[in-house]
């Protein structure tokens, strides 16, 4: 076990862990935003850049701050070394840079976005992003492309983050999507109109962060806040069969991985399970889904009883910033 | 006339071909490597003479090579690095298009010392033609015994490979090289791993430039302590130059590191000064990544020391008032160049040339090229600057690889150095729109959109 010091807090982690890794064995404020890494992708993250941290001393050993600030969901932590987040005003400058980087070609849709209230963009932005852009050029944008049936791809809103790229790499047996161009031309794309056709593609919408990849069995049906997630099991021989279905009355609107409090899910879920599951007789109903603490899917009014933690700043963007 | 030790037989008629390369001594130090040193004989020549990378960083290559990992048990692989897209920089075509044999005996010879059994060389699309000229190269080494098994009875096999990129400047990062040589998408890699530990498909790989491999030639023939003296400091050696611009005799020149700026602009040996009944503007004295130096911070550093070509003198001031030796793409500009304009250009070249792979690079380098394409063509406000010199500050240093600084280091530096310029663009379009240098588009017409 090796020692290292995120915003002053110690903890002791095994060697080889990365810095978010190890921020997020200690938890709370000082955990690093990532939009891109994903802790059940091997490879994913080092592309966003809303990572970064400052290494104020590289090691025991060598106790020298790194020159740059660094990614922390692919830069390992050596022993002895010391990290700063939340308590650098560089990493939190930089963050707001990036942030704005990823809102000047972003549509900015929300309010006809299906990801809207479990947005990890959106999350960001409220934590990070100013209210005010200084973007005046025409943003990107790309027309809706259908890949299946069951899943739409809407490239404008998307921010690049591979995961998808990762997932149907890791999970299928074969990729038939993937990154075509480059620069800011960069777009994800099945090159000819190919139909992602695969027992697990549905994980693409789970592990996409923003509303580029979304459900078509759910679009436009209800808005996340107002349908109740349960976990719920059912037998299935593909994959576990774990799940959480987002209920509305006694109607199931739709079934999504069981996700963490970092957005990640547990386990990847079939297309089965996902699409084609839609009756309450399907699923034996666990008990509710637990709910973090900042999302807009807290505000809704069946939590009441159940212990949150009110979201900072309420309003739009940072005070400062008004 | 001054030392050459790589263009030094470069007017010998039929230098391209083996036998004459041969006739004026060429391969002498594979002979001397191969039969009379060990590798680790080479690459403590190679410490000893202070070589340092010519691709632009500038790092020292005996070091360099000291980090290969060469206990594991995996191939290694030495990949010469001729994906030569620098604006600015064009010294490698010239070495490898005139004189391709000198860089096929640095590889033999920096093969041997690193224990590279298949040796690549990376070369940028657009240069079709001296694919053809070093494959012709490498078949005729090939012939006389040079490459091969057993090369020259020492039981040491090299095999030289040419790969063609795509023609895409980030595959000229060392990490999205190797990606692209192993046929995929030309991203460069997060660090570590380091290539020196795991690059080419995961082996313990070492990239280098054309222009470096090729100087373990002479510093194998002389010997590194020799190398040594050429030069001023830490910067020992030559370096060829790619000078462009306003200058009366733009070209490659092989100079001594250490030759004071004012001569190698100015004297009929060198460049032969900026065209007649003009004066020097600006310079870029490193390719297009490297800050610009107005002419009197040129000249001199602020401190009035007159400035030399080397790693040291040119980055004297640090970024505030001094650049970089880079890759040696020098551009000398004259007054009738607008830096705006200048720098429009550069950044467009950032913007087409970002893989798009990490942020602030893929959004930031298009968003300042359309503010300053906006600045150029009379539509900005005095706003427009601050929020240039603001991205370009978000950039640099948040970026996987280097392309975030080098796009954010001009824009910086530009204005920092031509403020005024950007400002009288802003104040009279219409002015900028008619002046001799602009060839700006009517500022009153609506402005035509930046294509992705």
């Amino acid at each position: 076990m090796i020692k290292v010091t995120i915003d002053g807090v110690e903890t002791e982690v095994e060697p080889g862990t990365t810095i978010l890794n190890a921020a997020r064995q200690i938890g709370g404020d000082l955990v690093p935003p990532a939009m891109c890494y994903y802790s059940k992708l091997k490879g994913s993250g080092g592309k966003c850049r809303t990572c970064l941290v400052k290494v104020a001393a590289g090691s025991a050993k060598d106790p020298r701050p790194m020159p740059k600030l660094v990614a922390s969901c692919s830069t390992p932590v050596q022993d002895g070394m010391v990290v700063q987040n939340i308590t650098s005003p560089e990493v939190l400058e930089a963050r707001k840079g990036v942030v704005e980087f990823l809102l000047i070609n972003h549509p900015l849709d929300c309010p006809i976005c299906d990801q809207a209230g479990e947005c990890h963009l959106q999350d960001l932005a409220f934590e990070h992003g100013s209210a005010k852009t200084r973007y005046e050029e025409e943003r990107r944008s790309f027309d809706k492309i259908d890949i299946g049936s069951k899943i739409q791809l809407h490239m404008t809103r998307c921010i690049l983050c591979y995961r998808c790229v990762f997932t149907a790499n890791q999970i299928t047996n074969e990729r038939v999507h993937g990154v075509l161009n480059r620069g800011d031309a960069a777009e994800i794309g099945t090159y000819i109109e190919n139909v992602i056709e695969n027992d697990f593609s549905g994980n693409v919408i789970d592990v996409c962060p923003v509303g580029a990849l979304t459900d078509k069995t759910f679009r436009f049906k209800s808005r996340v806040w107002f349908v109740k997630p349960m976990y719920a099991h059912r037998n299935c021989d593909k994959c576990c069969g774990k799940t959480t279905i987002w209920m509305k009355g006694d109607e199931v609107f739709r079934v999504t991985g069981r996700k963490d409090q970092y957005g990640e899910v547990e386990d990847f879920i079939c297309n089965d399970c996902r699409f084609e599951k839609k009756l309450t007789s399907d699923w034996t109903v666990e008990g509710p889904a637990p709910i973090q603490k900042n999302s807009v899917q807290a505000q809704n009014k069946y939590l009441q009883g159940i212990k949150v933690d009110a979201p900072k700043n309420i309003g739009y963007g940072n005070i400062s910033d008004r | 006339m001054a030392r050459k030790l790589l263009l030094e037989n470069i007017n010998v008629p039929g230098i391209k071909s083996f036998d004459v390369y041969r006739a004026n001594g060429g391969y002498r130090s594979v002979e001397k490597a191969l039969k009379t040193m060990s590798p680790d004989d080479v690459m403590e020549e190679v410490k000893k003479s202070g070589l340092r990378g010519r691709g632009g960083a500038g790092f020292p290559t005996g070091m360099k090579w000291s980090f290969l990992d060469r206990k594991s048990d995996k191939p290694r692989y030495l990949v010469c690095n001729a994906d030569e897209s620098e604006p600015g920089t064009f010294k490698d075509r010239f070495l490898m298009e005139y004189i391709p044999h000198i860089l096929i005996e640095g590889l033999i010879v920096s093969s041997y010392s690193l224990g590279s059994n298949s040796t690549y060389i990376y070369i940028r699309g657009e240069y079709r033609w001296i694919v053809d000229i070093l494959e012709n190269a490498i078949a005729e080494a090939k012939h006389n015994g040079f490459l091969g098994k057993n090369i020259l009875g020492s039981g040491y096999d090299l095999e030289i490979y040419v790969q063609p990129g795509g023609g895409a400047y980030i595959c000229g990062e060392e990490t999205a090289l190797i990606e692209s040589l192993e046929g995929k998408r030309g991203n460069p890699r997060m660090k570590p791993p380091f290539p020196a530990i795991s690059g080419l498909y995961n082996c313990p790989t070492v990239v280098n430039n054309v222009e470096t491999l090729a100087t373990v030639v002479p510093i194998i023939n002389m010997g590194g302590d020799e190398y040594a003296k050429i030069g001023v400091g830490r910067s020992t050696g030559t370096k060829l130059i790619s000078a462009c611009g306003h200058m009366n005799k733009p070209g490659v020149y092989e100079i001594e590191l250490g030759l004071p700026v004012d001569e190698f602009l100015n004297s009929d040996e060198y460049c032969g000064g900026i065209r007649a009944g003009h004066t020097l503007k600006a310079v870029v004295p490193g390719g297009s990544s490297v800050p610009i130096l107005p002419a009197e911070l040129f000249y001199k550093t602020k401190e009035g020391v007159a400035r030399l070509m080397s790693y040291e003198s040119l980055s004297e001031g640090g970024f505030a008032s001094g650049s970089m030796l880079g890759s040696g793409g020098f551009i000398a500009m004259d007054e009738t160049t607008c830096i705006v304009r200048n720098l429009w250009n550069f950044t467009r070249f950032y913007h087409h040339e970002s893989c798009g792979q990490c942020s602030p690079c893929r959004e930031g380098t298009g968003w300042m090229e359309k503010v300053l394409h906006r600045l150029e063509h009379g539509h900005g406000s005095m706003s427009d600057i601050d929020l240039l010199v603001d991205i370009a500050k978000k950039i640099e240093g948040n970026t996987i690889c280097p392309l975030g600084d080098a796009a954010a280091w001009p824009v910086a530096s530009h204005i920092r150095h031509f403020r005024e310029e950007f400002e009288y663009h802003v104040k009279f379009p219409e002015k900028v729109a008619h002046s001799p240098f602009a060839h700006s588009a009517d500022y009153k017409r609506e402005l035509n959109t930046v294509l992705q």
